[in-house]
């Protein structure tokens, strides 16, 4: 491995452990700070839906915490916290917060983030959002009931409306509009990192497709997040300053009447999913790169496509912007305006399938090596694929028509932005954790945890689908004398049973996950056999990540089995020379 | 280059050695980055890319206001006070005022860099108290927030501006304050310059918000 000279620390290592572990400028340390976060809110979402569960397959189960039977009103406010939470805190938190800090900095060869006390300031503007989210259970009416999507006239005409519509509402959206300024700190520090902080010899066609994954997740972050900010800013003065942006006139509720007049809700909604689409990619690609990435290095082949691969997430990215309107086909719009909406949603079909077989490619003909993070990346692809399938129905207007509002919208975007994310995760804990905590975690729980999860989520999400195409509506605390649905209930049950299963089963990867930090099998340098420039550095890297030296980058980040070369995978920083390629 | 698709095609092998030999590193390709120098490179991007995620939150406004003028009949435009012309000319002449500053930095004229980021400050001020005379002069009229949505946009589109600005005040500010304790060297031009960026952007921003306010009634 060669060095460049003239490297300098950006800021030297702290001492104290305030400075060290809390308020620390160290992209590592903000990186684990993120995931920690993210487990935190991972486990809150999780017990949250646990609830919901119980109360759809035990309707007249007393829980504990509740005063007795959960009330719909209670129900909903957990739908509202859980998909909160987990959108937000969860799924852009620890790809992009978590992984994306500890990772993208020593990928490219930096020392740092750009700007390392912006990154600090993300992550504290983002745990003040969580402890601002979070503090709407506690508050008089609990927490909000207008769903992840904060739809008005519900979410703005205040306690008027019904229990959590209050101080709880409001708390959400100052939550809210705090991460999207996180979100838009952090984005920034991505994006300028990635550009300008690359070492010598890694031009932007020899990042790793994690680097591309981050990069291109940033530059949504950063058009989406403003539009979402600008939203909540609107929202917020609708409730508190008396304004009249998405409340409409004539409203009579609670029999009081609103004088608010003259907005409009759907403007809310186009600007939601102005922001509400992308953020679906935002919480996806980055897995996309982490299982392109572990894919490759696990087949010991190249990643096939590595072009058709960065082109495939641009493009994703890019057209994702465009689609927005397929979340509201059954807002009135007008046909015309919902087919544009529809072929542009279609298209990204393409992408999508470009990836899934470029994928499937990397594998066939691989001398497969089925660890754990293997196995998450490969139950990532199969979950990406189903959940996707679904997206080409709901693409289409004449049937989402029938769907919309349906469990079979709750199978499809848990498949693939949920369940499919949140494998990316794991693959990414499984196969980083050594280089970020120097131990290995333990292979034979990691298979047990991975093994359930796959099947249990299957399980869970599956019967959705039929209970969708039966007509059952989501957000329904029950439905009991409902003629046509009583027969879908013992699908609630069993869905339920298996949510118990598979929740019980993440308590053997906290385990894990607790366990190895520190009794875990010490990790080599480069345990995986893997080409980047992590792999390069002690597990965990000291505090400059590169001893003082910067690499220099000489080969592509995929290249294995290179006939020829002397192991079955080379360096980034190899000096080996390898056969011409053209 | 071996993260080219050809990567795929099969080719022979000849052990490292021989002809279809290439030297990555001497292959004429620096790489994308290089640490030296990047860090004031890296400020002019961050800038770059901070303006672009400015302009989506002023777009979100910006689509909001022309939605809602066509929504009902509740929209009254608001009649911009004629104090705001003199408050742009203000901001204007800021951002030329500024851009001595920045040239008289890298030219090295401190007394020069002085006077000039002295006017600038004077002159941002200057803008952001108009701007509260601007809106004390409205509610004179009975125009407030809540009057209607065009004057709600009023408030909303300037009061945001502003905290933006005041952004920029703060940064201006900082700059005073390096060059009182006489440590506003060319090395630090840098910090001018990225200033310089998102002052120019502000005034930019503000004609486009007047004009939006006046044109689009």
């Amino acid at each position: 491995m060669s060095h460049a000279s003239g490297a300098h620390a950006v800021h030297a290592a702290p001492t104290g452990f305030i400075w060290k572990y809390i308020f620390s400028l160290d992209h590592k340390v903000i990186g684990i700070q993120y995931y920690l976060l993210a487990l935190t809110a991972v486990w809150t979402g999780m017990i949250l839906s646990l609830y919901m569960r119980l109360r759809l397959a035990w309707p007249s189960a007393e829980l504990p915490l509740m005063g007795g039977i959960m009330t719909p009103e209670q129900y909903i406010a957990m739908v509202t916290m859980h998909g909160t939470i987990m959108v937000f805190f969860v799924l852009t938190t620890a790809p992009m917060g978590g992984f994306g800090n500890y990772i993208l900095p020593i990928q490219i060869g930096a020392l740092d983030m750009a700007f390392p006390l912006l990154n600090m300031l993300s992550f504290w503007v983002t745990f003040v959002a969580f402890i601002v989210m979070l503090s709407a259970f506690f508050v008089t009416g609990g927490a909000p009931t207008s769903g992840w999507t904060g739809y008005p006239p519900l979410s703005a005409v205040g306690e008027v409306a019904g229990p959590g519509l209050g101080l709880g509402q409001t708390l959400w959206i100052v939550s809210i509009a705090l991460f999207c300024v996180g979100a838009l700190l952090g984005a920034l520090n991505f994006i300028t990192t990635t550009l300008d902080l690359r070492t010598k010899g890694m031009t932007l066609m020899r990042m790793p497709l994690t680097v591309w994954s981050w990069f291109i997740t940033s530059i949504l972050g950063l058009l989406a997040f403003g539009v979402l900010l600008a939203a909540g800013v609107l929202l917020l003065m609708d409730r508190v300053a008396g304004t009249s942006f998405f409340i409409p006139g004539g409203l009579v509720i609670s029999e009081q009447i609103i004088s608010h007049k003259g907005g409009s809700p759907l403007l809310w909604q186009h600007l939601f999913w102005f922001f509400g689409h992308p953020e679906v990619y935002i919480a996806i690609l980055p897995g996309m790169g982490a299982v392109s990435h572990i894919l490759s290095t696990f087949a010991r082949k190249p990643v096939f496509g590595y072009k058709a691969m960065v082109l495939a997430m641009s493009s994703i990215g890019a057209v994702g912007f465009m689609v927005w309107g397929h979340h509201m086909f059954i807002s009135g719009m007008s046909p015309y305006t919902a087919i544009a909406f529809s072929v542009l949603t279609l298209s990204i079909g393409i992408p999508s399938a470009i990836k899934t077989f470029n994928w499937l490619g990397t594998l066939i003909g691989g001398k497969i090596r089925l660890h754990t993070p293997m196995l998450y990346s490969l139950g990532f692809v199969s979950l990406f694929v189903t959940g996707g399938l679904s997206g080409i129905f709901l693409g289409q207007p004449s049937l989402d028509l029938y769907l919309h509002d349906t469990y079979f919208v709750v199978a499809h975007f848990h498949m693939v932005m949920g369940v499919a994310a949140i494998f990316g995760i794991f693959a990414a804990s499984h196969f980083w954790f050594p280089k970020m905590f120097g131990r290995m975690m333990s292979e034979p729980l990691g298979k047990i945890h991975f093994w359930v999860t796959f099947i249990g989520v299957y399980a869970i999400f599956m019967p959705m689908h039929y209970m969708g195409i039966a007509g059952h509506p989501r957000r329904y605390a029950e439905t009991s004398g409902v003629e046509y649905l009583g027969a879908l209930q013992p699908l609630h049950v069993i869905i339920t049973i298996a949510v118990i299963v598979v929740i019980a089963v993440q308590f053997v990867f906290l385990f894990n996950f607790i366990w190895s930090l520190f009794r875990g099998e010490k990790a080599s340098i480069n345990p995986w056999e893997s080409t980047t420039l992590e792999w390069t550095v002690p597990s965990p890297p000291p505090h400059d990540n590169f001893g003082g030296k910067l690499p220099v980058v000489y080969h592509g980040p995929y290249e294995y089995s290179v006939p020829g070369a002397s192991a079955d995978f080379i360096m980034q920083t190899s000096t080996e020379k390898v056969p011409d390629h053209h | 280059m071996a993260d080219t698709l050809a990567q795929h095609k099969p080719f022979i092998a000849d052990g490292g050695h021989g002809g279809g030999i290439i030297d990555a590193a001497g292959s004429g390709d620096p790489g994308g980055g290089h640490p030296h120098g990047a860090s004031r490179r890296a400020y002019r991007t961050g800038m770059w890319f901070s303006m672009l995620g400015i302009c989506m939150f002023f777009l979100a406004f910006t689509s909001s206001y022309i939605v809602r003028s066509g929504l009902s009949d509740d929209w009254v435009p608001v009649a911009i006070p004629s104090l705001m012309w003199w408050t742009t000319l203000l901001l204007i002449a800021s951002s030329l005022t500024m851009e001595k500053t920045r040239r008289a930095l890298s030219s090295g004229h401190r007394a020069e860099l002085n006077q000039w980021l002295g006017a600038t400050l004077l002159l941002g001020f200057g803008f952001l108290v108009g701007q509260v005379a601007v809106w004390r002069e409205l509610a004179s009229r009975g125009v407030f927030l809540t009057t209607n949505p065009s004057s709600s946009f009023f408030y909303l589109l300037t009061a945001s501006h502003g905290i933006h600005l005041l952004g920029g005040v703060l940064a201006l500010l900082y700059i005073a304050r390096e060059a009182w304790l006489y440590r506003l060297g060319p090395a630090k031009r840098t910090l001018v310059e990225v200033t310089a960026m998102y002052w120019h952007f502000m005034d930019g921003l503000w004609v486009y918000i007047l004009m939006l306010l006046w044109l689009w009634r």
